[in-house]
């Protein structure tokens, strides 16, 4: 017995040494440096961090200082800051602690049928925020409940949450962001402050751009740049993505024009050029082969309709009127394409419009 | 005994047989430890699925070649249950969501926030994330692209996503600016040629260059295609002949009569056959735009100029609402109906202008 216990302290004694020079062990690998993704780890921290949108930041910063805010409504294509911004506006209401228990957000990954607007987004919209932080100081007393993505809401879900709105406005303000303000009922939008955010201008694309490569180390040319500020059309999220991709693709190489443009799914030049030498010719068989060639090298087809306008419209040898028909054609074939038809059957029913237009209009 | 295709697949980024310098970029990718989201495309038998796993090969080392097929059950808000099976070795997970049809919202809600929220919990002997596949993303629902936006972002740092797809015309462009886009080409004719003897050559076989071109010119530039049917040859006769006759797969052959038929002659009786017909094919499981693609490319064959035109605006018209619509044979009909109105208007009006 006494054997027996001893062993067993013993036993312990060993756990314990173990379990201290494990614990030893573990200081020593250095925690890995996470990789976040720029976009990310250049999301603005502040109101005043955020780019470009003016008009948008004078008038949160106001309320700011009021500490008091409208509901909110903020819509604008994608990558210009809408959800940065109000992500922002909340830390610098609340502070970081405060963050997390005053702002509930969700967006379009979390279920958002009618009855988690009755039951969530009530029930949190009903508790009452008090207007002192934990160490005294006073805060905004009021929670924020951010909805993402609320274009994606259906229209029965948006009007239950009409009356919730008006209701609880003394401890809840509510935030929506969307891409089309049209697909927000109008009661919901009446009830909000609307915001626009505009894509954003080249030159402040360059300048993020240029100081993002220039604290992560990365060369990239100018013509790098241009072709950067082409493909995201003012969506700095899709061109920080970009330089991010084409860095990781060329350590530690000049980042240049082609690369951005292979990354981006860019049809080259000669290829479109190509295509509509071969419309003038006015031969369906060498259309029929050039066509199948564009989408056996995986071009997508919206990509060539974008480019294609482009190109046509600069085009001096075709009437306005050639340019109209070929243009509703455009329109009606991008339509379909979204719909999901067939990109071989469309671009062929686009590129003979166009060749008929070119050779016979 | 497996298939070639199965067979001969390349298992790393640096034996895959074309476009060497896009493996040479992915490994490099891969090499630094971190990859961004990707969105792998390109037309379909052209090895996007192969380079996928090559990935992540190259990343977990051989791991990942342990795969598991799991069931997993899901209830929808309105009380509905489904199941989707997934394929998953330890450190992925690779999914259909558009096998569930209009639910795949659920799918992207349930399963892959689940998948990105869970942390590994050994970060040091491990990498920090797990990868998810996401198979035929251009069939995904708008409700559940809008889903996956957000989670892409938020779960960054536990999962990576590798979406594939034919096209990314139907992705919303929300996704596309969240990822590194890899794009697939499909291998030139010589390519293809070079690939299919280099496998004839791994079997013992020895494959004349005459027929390896012809396979390969048949093949529509699909190396999944060419290799079948290179195979098929190899069944059918060996010692190849230069001149041996590469076998189509008969559903063409009878898609290529359907066609013959609504050229012969236009009328009520021929339109049921041709019905009975299209309907064979459905009932065969031939997508329906590919016999609508099938047809045009017969059919066009015998108009000229002006009428080509007619005829292909018909057929994108036509497709268009096949996609739409409900019930594909319906607008098959209607399209070979429209043609039959469009030839023989042409042949009459031929006709009246002789006299």
């Amino acid at each position: 017995m006494h054997a027996f216990l001893k062993g067993g302290s013993a036993a312990l004694e060993r756990a314990k040494e173990k379990s201290a020079s494990s614990s030893g062990d573990k200081e020593e690998p250095a925690k890995k440096t996470r990789q976040v993704p720029w976009v990310e780890k250049y999301r603005p921290r502040s109101v005043d961090d955020v780019a470009y949108q003016d008009e948008v930041v004078a008038v949160l910063k106001k309320s700011l200082q009021c500490s008091d805010l409208p509901n909110l409504l903020f819509y604008g294509p994608p990558g210009t800051g809408k959800t940065s911004t109000i992500l922002a506006a909340a830390r610098d209401l609340f502070g970081p602690e405060m963050f997390r228990n005053r702002v509930l957000e969700l967006n379009a990954s979390d279920e958002r049928g009618i009855s988690v607007v009755r039951d969530k987004v009530k029930r949190f919209s009903q508790h009452t925020a008090s207007g002192t932080r934990p160490d005294g100081k006073p805060c905004p007393p009021f929670k924020i409940i951010i909805l993402d993505e609320a274009d994606s809401m259906t229209s029965p879900a948006q009007a239950a949450l009409r009356r919730t709105m008006e209701k609880e406005t003394k401890t809840t303000r509510f935030c929506l962001i969307c891409n089309y303000v049209s697909r927000i009922i109008e009661p919901i939008a009446s009830r909000c402050a609307k915001f626009r955010f505009k894509p954003l201008s080249e030159e402040t694309l360059t300048k993020r751009l240029l100081g993002i490569c220039e604290k992560e180390n990365v060369s990239c040319d100018d013509e790098g740049i241009k072709a950067l500020l082409r493909t995201s059309e003012g969506d700095l999220r899709k061109a920080i993505t970009y330089l991010q991709s084409a860095s990781r693709l060329k350590v530690e190489e000049t980042i240049t024009e082609a690369d951005i443009n292979e990354i981006a799914g860019v049809v080259p030049d000669e290829v479109l050029d190509d295509l509509i030498m071969i419309c003038s010719s006015d031969s369906y068989e060498k259309l029929d082969t050039g066509l199948r060639g564009l989408i056996n090298d995986g071009y997508s087809a919206s990509q060539v309709i974008t480019q294609l306008h482009e190109k046509l419209i600069e085009k001096e040898d075709l009437t306005d009127k050639q340019k109209a028909v070929i243009f509703e054609k455009l329109a009606v074939v991008d339509k379909c394409l979204i719909d999901g038809a067939d990109e071989y059957l469309q671009l062929m029913a686009l590129f003979t419009t166009i060749m008929h237009q070119i050779c016979h209009g | 005994m497996s298939l070639w295709v199965d067979k001969h697949r390349p298992n790393s980024l640096n034996k895959l047989d074309f476009h060497k310098e896009q493996a040479a970029h992915l490994k490099k990718l891969v090499n630094s430890g971190d990859f961004p989201h990707l969105i792998v495309y390109g037309p379909s038998g052209v090895g996007k699925k192969t380079r996928i796993m090559c990935l992540l090969r190259e990343l977990y080392g051989s791991g990942v070649e342990k795969l598991r097929i799991e069931q997993h059950n899901f209830t929808t808000p309105s009380k509905k249950k489904m199941d989707i099976s997934t394929i998953s070795s330890n450190y992925h997970i690779e999914v259909n969501p558009s096998d569930v049809g209009n639910n795949d919202r659920v799918v992207i809600q349930e399963l892959i926030k689940t998948v990105a929220q869970t942390n590994q919990l050994e970060t040091s002997s491990q990498k920090s994330f797990k990868v998810v596949i996401l198979t035929e993303v251009d069939r995904l629902s708008v409700d559940a692209q809008h889903a996956l936006r957000r989670t892409m972002e938020k779960y960054m740092a536990t999962c990576r996503l590798i979406l594939c797809c034919n096209s990314t015309s139907k992705v919303i462009p929300a996704i596309r600016s969240r990822c590194l886009g890899v794009r697939v080409a499909a291998p030139s004719i010589e390519q293809i040629g070079q690939i299919l003897q280099s496998v004839c050559k791994k079997e013992g076989l020895s494959l004349p260059l005459e027929l390896a071109t012809k396979i390969a010119k048949k093949s529509n530039r699909n190396l999944r295609r060419a290799l079948l049917m290179c195979e098929a040859c190899r069944v059918q006769q060996y010692p190849f002949r230069p001149d041996q006759e590469v076998t189509e797969p008969d559903w063409e052959l009878y898609l290529k009569e359907t066609a013959n038929l609504i050229v012969e002659q236009q009328s009520p009786k021929r339109l049921l056959e041709v019905r009975a017909r299209l309907y064979e094919l459905i009932t065969h499981c031939i997508p329906a735009d590919v016999i609508m693609r099938g047809l045009l490319q017969e059919l066009v064959k015998n108009c000229d100029g002006e009428l080509k035109l007619e005829v292909v605006q018909s057929a994108a018209y036509y497709e268009h609402r096949l996609q739409t619509g409900q019930k594909a044979i319906y607008h098959l009909e209607a399209f070979v109906a429209k043609f039959m109105a469009i030839y023989k208007r042409f042949f009459e009006e031929g006709i009246a202008d002789l006299f």
